[in-house]
């Protein structure tokens, strides 16, 4: 079977300085991917260049089984929730007009919008200001958004830093509930490890480059190799702080 | 209401007035994205470099608002490429459009033997001397920039929100905003005639900071900026007539009012809210 995302020897560069090195994974049809690696570890751009944001870089991104850089239909078919941004208590929109916003270019439905609220269980915030809801609220919105245009891959960079732990829970619930009962494919970033071992079969370990990918219970059950990427994580950021004699290849 | 039907039977009172509604209606559309998007002052920049065109136009002979036109739109373009390819801070690229916009005007003005009365209407406004061409301009440019704002309203409105969900969604990010800059330009230069380069910001800000203190939703809080707009411009209007006041100054203003007045009713925590809910719906 084709996987729905296949990322080869993806390399990004910011202005010099290594952010992705050579990473190459595969997503398949109804995975919920875990990645995990510290703040700086290169995931929000990752998910940028997955999410064609970022064009820039060296090596091949498929989704669906078309080239990104090709296809830009295929990004019709994700549903993104970036980290969490605060949404000022005055900004005018509702509830239900930032869900609809997930069906640009696509023909509003008022039934698909009230049932993605009601899966996010916000039926009774429907007309009130996205901002004067509390942050977790905030985030379920963002949820709704992306799942009102039916996608077939959701995609959440850290969705719960900064979310207090009832909200994250009651948030775990849902991503649980799209994988388990709507089959959705998640590919999903957090430097919660504890959350990601509860939730994900796969994952994937990075910290610019590629440490570990493969069946989650393969990483969690693995003491040494869970302690092995503990000391990979610390190396790395020695050398991004104190530098490397080992340098990776700058770009040509 | 005697005194306003006596004086909108004189021919240029109804064209101030057909003008101020049109212009306070596309200022309150373009100006609630203007704010959210926290350009609140990039209006007032253009404005600035508008300047630098009506001088332009004064000191080549050509009729200064397409001078105007021209340049606003030609140099809001050109910041916000600046801006996009040196990342340099929106209130910076503002503050570079605005005093570029007045040092040309300055130079242009002193070669041309300094300020005339033709200048300092377009520095202050006055809708009372508004001409019939001026009126047909100003219509033209509701006429463009109503349709275009509706039909890119969803779109304009995830930008807004988030820029970044809006590049994922597919959008065409920099052609969408490079078309609402342009007619955000445009806007303001139809405009100028109302208050004059000087307080024009007022007209994009003032209406929507007062309208997203009570309106909830997006669409309801265009519709209140609206109706906030016209009200104090006509009201404005007809007062500086009676008062013998300038008309600019007077709308301003009564914005002004209208602003700490809901300011003090939200404080009462009297049910504003609640009251234009129930109107709108």
């Amino acid at each position: 079977m084709q996987p729905i995302v296949n990322v080869v020897n993806l390399t990004y560069y910011y202005e010099l300085v290594p952010s992705l090195d050579n990473i190459t994974f595969t997503v398949d049809k109804g995975d919920f991917l875990g990645i995990i690696g510290p703040n700086g570890a290169g995931k929000t751009t990752l998910f940028e260049c997955m999410l064609g944001i970022l064009n820039d870089y060296r090596g091949q991104i498929n989704l669906f089984g078309s080239d990104i850089k090709q296809d830009k239909k295929t990004f019709q078919r994700i549903g993104y929730v970036p980290q969490k941004k605060s949404v000022e208590q005055t900004f005018p929109a509702t509830v239900r007009e930032i869900v609809s916003l997930g069906m640009i270019g696509k023909k509003i439905k008022k039934e698909t919008i009230e049932n993605a609220i009601e899966f996010v269980e916000l039926e009774a915030y429907g007309d009130k200001r996205i901002g004067e809801l509390s942050e977790g609220q905030q985030q379920r919105v963002i949820i709704a958004k992306a799942l009102v245009g039916e996608p077939e891959l959701l995609i959440l960079d850290e969705p719960t830093t900064g979310i207090d732990s009832n909200a994250q829970e009651k948030f775990y619930e849902l991503l649980t509930k799209l994988n388990k009962d709507k089959k959705m494919t998640i590919v999903w970033s957090s430097h919660d490890m504890n959350s990601v071992e509860k939730l994900a079969n796969k994952v994937a370990c990075i910290d610019k480059k590629l440490f570990f990918h493969g069946e989650s219970k393969d990483f969690f059950g693995n003491e040494e190799r869970m302690k092995s990427y503990v000391e990979f994580a610390m190396q790395s950021h020695m050398n991004l702080h104190f530098g490397s004699s080992k340098k990776m290849d700058t770009p040509e | 209401m005697e005194m306003f039907f006596d004086i909108i039977q004189f021919g240029f009172m109804q064209r101030a007035l057909i003008s101020a509604i049109a212009i306070s209606i596309i200022c309150s559309i373009v100006g609630l994205f203007l704010v959210l998007k926290r350009h609140s002052l990039f209006g007032d920049a253009l404005a600035h470099v508008a300047f630098g065109g009506i001088s332009l136009g004064l000191f080549t002979g050509i009729y200064p608002l397409w001078t105007a036109y021209v340049v606003a739109i030609l140099s809001a373009i050109g910041v916000n490429k600046l801006r996009e390819s040196t990342k340099i801070s929106p209130d910076s690229s503002v503050a570079v459009l605005l005093t570029s916009g007045l040092a040309i005007g300055v130079i242009l003005i002193s070669i041309s033997g300094g300020f005339t009365l033709n200048l300092f209407s377009f520095l202050f406004g006055n809708i009372l001397l508004i001409s019939n061409d001026d009126v047909i301009m100003i219509l033209i440019t509701a006429a463009v920039v109503i349709p275009v704002i509706y039909v890119f309203y969803k779109k304009l409105m995830l930008i807004v929100f988030d820029e970044k969900q809006a590049k994922v969604s597919g959008l065409n990010v920099t052609w969408i905003n490079t078309l609402f800059i342009i007619l955000a330009s445009i806007t303001i230069i139809a405009s100028i005639r109302l208050v004059g380069v000087l307080l024009i910001s007022s007209l994009i800000v003032i209406p929507n900071i007062t309208a997203l203190m009570i309106g909830k939703g997006f669409k309801k809080t265009l519709f209140i900026s609206c109706v906030i707009s016209i009200l104090s411009v006509v009201f404005g209007i007809v007062l500086s007539y009676y008062v013998n006041l300038a008309p600019s100054g007077t709308i301003v203003l009564t914005m002004i009012v209208v602003f700490l007045a809901i300011i003090i009713a939200k404080n009462l925590r009297f049910p504003i809210n609640k009251i234009i809910a129930s109107r709108v719906n």
